[in-house]
């Protein structure tokens, strides 16, 4: 049998009052894996990372060990910025993560930069988290004033200072070299690749942006050794992961558990299931960017590589639940209105065609549309995928392509009909796109 | 000479049509403030002060309630770039203000998650309630109405944030009566985020 029920080792202490406070995260064995760390040396921490197969849960996936070891190590300064940015629709478990356990990211960013011989880390964190920031800040000033962040670590000679860096409502900062623009003080606009953060990052010095959860999981492998990590999970998707369910479910949250879980557990059981008797039409299994997934895909495996083979993307594991009384016009122009409001302007195919998609999208909604408008939105999309500078051009045909091909009827109902056939009760009376 | 009609890019067109506002006062820090910068500036290696122009245009806002040209120069002066790339920052980061904003700012999550538990309808209920459509301040200067994307805390939907604090969970009927408690006690109104909500 697959381990699906673990401990919790992300978020275990969250419901207690005092879980931030550095008491009571030594209380439960806190620091003692930056203690293992500074006994290894930067590269045995690099192979055990590696070894653990941890993936990055930013959304990509990629291994964190293998980014770390493209860190070019000849140039100096070099630096670990953490991805706090988390703006992708339905996503809050970094949220969490920083509010109730923020000494396991201080602890995870100063691993990391010991592992990549970094003396600095920058977390950046979205403007809107200021009430998250003020519990990491608080975190940091502790570790700082027990020794575990400063000069001269526990004894070890290694010294590493981490700073909190604000946002400012962009989401397009999420985006890895967008992010590092913004941290230089500039617009969040993506720089073209190569090269890689890892060769050229913040101030063109070697860098790896890793998300919070990501850092999260490094003291973890390092305390509970790699075995132990990998055997928790399905091949190539092992540690524990952290699952946010939001939308139409009765008990919506972030929940932990191995990539041996299936969706159907997360939304019918932990989750509860759709609430008030109503029946499930659809899944966002990894935030608004990804494929949706139908009632009967529900057994998928909630794993990078499970998502993936159901014709969809983990993403940021965020997974929003969506009933029946949903209609997929209305849901594609309201993730549409997201992706035009949040596309930073520097290519034209994601500028123009996110304007343009959303004005059609609100307009069949409006009962105004037009039968051809159904080919003008595939042929647009078709312009805008895999032609912009950033992965954001992709993200954002997304809802568009998705609901057109399982709920074309929806669409063409909307044409014939003249409005929209299915107003739901939870939604704005007012008529779609009026302002 | 030309026979053509004047072109929309002709040269006499190319003056910006955007007028700055007209409070153009010089602005200063306050020594806190000045003194925070100096100690944010820290953070950063010695030749990239331009890192802290988003930390330092904060101050301004919380200084004097949103940024005007002349902050903006004297942000620029601080930092030694040009007053344009503070205006270029200024202009892109959607959490910058650059004209007066009631006491009150009331972000509302407009996406999805948040969209399908009501936010919608606590849109309605706040238009009806102020009189004001979003992007609107009250007429007594109270309150500003703006529909904001995802806030990241999706399980706790639907979500306003108040400035800096948090309201989750918010029912739509209730929408009128946090006007009324905000106006009768000031953030204390708020339910704050899980953190401070798990520990009443
Ligand atoms: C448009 C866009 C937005 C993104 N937003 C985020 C985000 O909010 N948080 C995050 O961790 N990664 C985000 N990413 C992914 C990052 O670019 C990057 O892959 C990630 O920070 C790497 O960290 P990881 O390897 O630990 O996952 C975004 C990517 C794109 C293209
Ligand atoms: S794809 Fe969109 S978000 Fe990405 S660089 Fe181009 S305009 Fe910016
Ligand atoms: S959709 Fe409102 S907080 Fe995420």
């Amino acid at each position: 049998m697959p381990v699906i029920e673990m401990e919790q080792v992300l978020i275990p202490h969250v419901r207690e009052p005092n879980s931030f406070t550095l008491d009571f995260y030594l209380a439960h064995g806190g620091y003692a894996a930056l203690k293992t760390a500074l006994g290894r040396t930067p590269d045995e921490i690099i192979e055990m990372v590696k070894a653990s197969g941890l993936r990055g849960r930013g959304g990509a996936g990629f291994p964190t060990g293998m980014k770390w070891q493209f860190v070019d190590k000849k140039i100096e300064p070099r630096y670990i910025v953490c991805n706090a940015d988390e703006s992708e629709p339905g996503t809050f478990k970094d949220h969490l993560l920083m509010e109730r356990n923020p000494h396991l990211l201080v602890e995870g960013c100063a691993i990391g930069c010991y592992a990549i011989g970094a003396r600095t880390a920058y977390i950046y964190i979205r403007g809107e988290f200021h009430h998250v920031q003020r519990h990491l800040e608080r975190a940091i000033e502790e570790a700082y004033a027990a020794g575990y962040l400063g000069r001269d670590i526990l004894g070890s000679g290694f010294d590493c200072d981490v700073f909190v860096h604000r946002g400012a409502g962009a989401y397009e900062a999420g985006e890895e070299t967008a992010l590092l623009e913004s941290l230089e003080g500039k617009r969040a606009q993506p720089r073209n690749k190569p090269p890689v953060p890892a060769v050229a990052g913040l101030y063109g010095k070697p860098s790896a942006v890793n998300n919070v959860e990501t850092l999260c999981n490094v003291p973890i492998v390092v305390s509970r050794g790699v075995e132990w990590y990998t055997s928790i999970g399905p091949e190539k998707n092992g540690g524990p992961k952290l699952y946010c369910v939001s939308g139409h479910v009765k008990r919506p949250g972030v929940y932990e558990a191995t990539m041996n879980i299936t969706l159907r557990e997360l939304v019918e059981g932990r989750a509860g299931g759709v609430r008030d008797g109503r029946t499930l039409k659809a899944v966002i299994p990894g935030g608004s960017s990804v494929p949706i997934l139908l009632p009967d895909q529900l057994d998928t495996q909630a794993s990078f590589d499970g998502v993936q083979r159901a014709g969809s993307l983990l993403g940021s594991a965020a997974i929003v639940v969506l009933d029946d009384t949903t209609c997929m016009v209305w849901l594609a122009e309201n993730l549409l209105h997201f992706y035009r409001h949040e596309s930073c302007g520097k290519c034209t195919p994601c500028r123009e065609g996110t304007d343009w998609l959303h004005k059609i999208l609100a307009r069949i909604e409006r009962g105004e549309g037009q039968m051809s408008d159904l080919d003008l939105l595939a042929s647009i999309s078709r312009n805008v995928g895999g032609k912009t500078l950033c992965a954001f051009g992709d993200a954002a045909i997304t809802p568009v392509v998705t609901t057109l091909k399982h709920f074309r009827d929806e669409y063409e109902a909307h044409v014939r009909e003249g409005r929209c056939t299915r107003p739901a009760p939870w939604r704005a009376r007012h008529l779609v796109g009026a302002h | 000479m030309s026979f053509h009609a004047k072109m929309a890019y002709d040269a006499t067109f190319q003056k910006s049509a955007r007028e700055l506002a007209p409070d153009d006062a010089p602005f200063a820090y306050t020594p806190e403030n000045r003194a925070r910068l100096d100690a944010i500036l820290e953070r950063y290696p010695a030749d990239r002060k331009r890192s802290a122009v988003l930390p330092a245009l904060y101050l301004v806002q919380y200084q004097q309630g949103y940024i005007t040209p002349g902050a903006m120069r004297a942000v620029a002066e601080a930092l030694a770039i040009t007053p344009a790339d503070v205006e270029d920052v200024v202009s892109y980061y959607t959490m910058f203000h650059t004209r007066p904003v009631g006491k009150y700012v009331l972000n509302v999550c407009r996406t999805l998650s948040c969209a399908v538990n009501g936010a919608g309808r606590v849109v309605e209920e706040l238009c009806a309630k102020l009189g004001i459509r979003p992007g609107e301040t009250d007429p007594t200067g109270t309150f500003t109405l703006v529909e904001v994307e995802c806030l990241g805390a999706c399980d706790r939907a639907p979500v306003v944030m108040v400035n800096d604090a948090w309201h989750e969970c918010l029912d739509p009927a209730a929408a009128g009566r946090l006007v009324d408690d905000l106006r009768a006690r000031g953030e204390a109104a708020l339910s704050g985020c899980l953190h401070k909500v798990e520990e009443q």
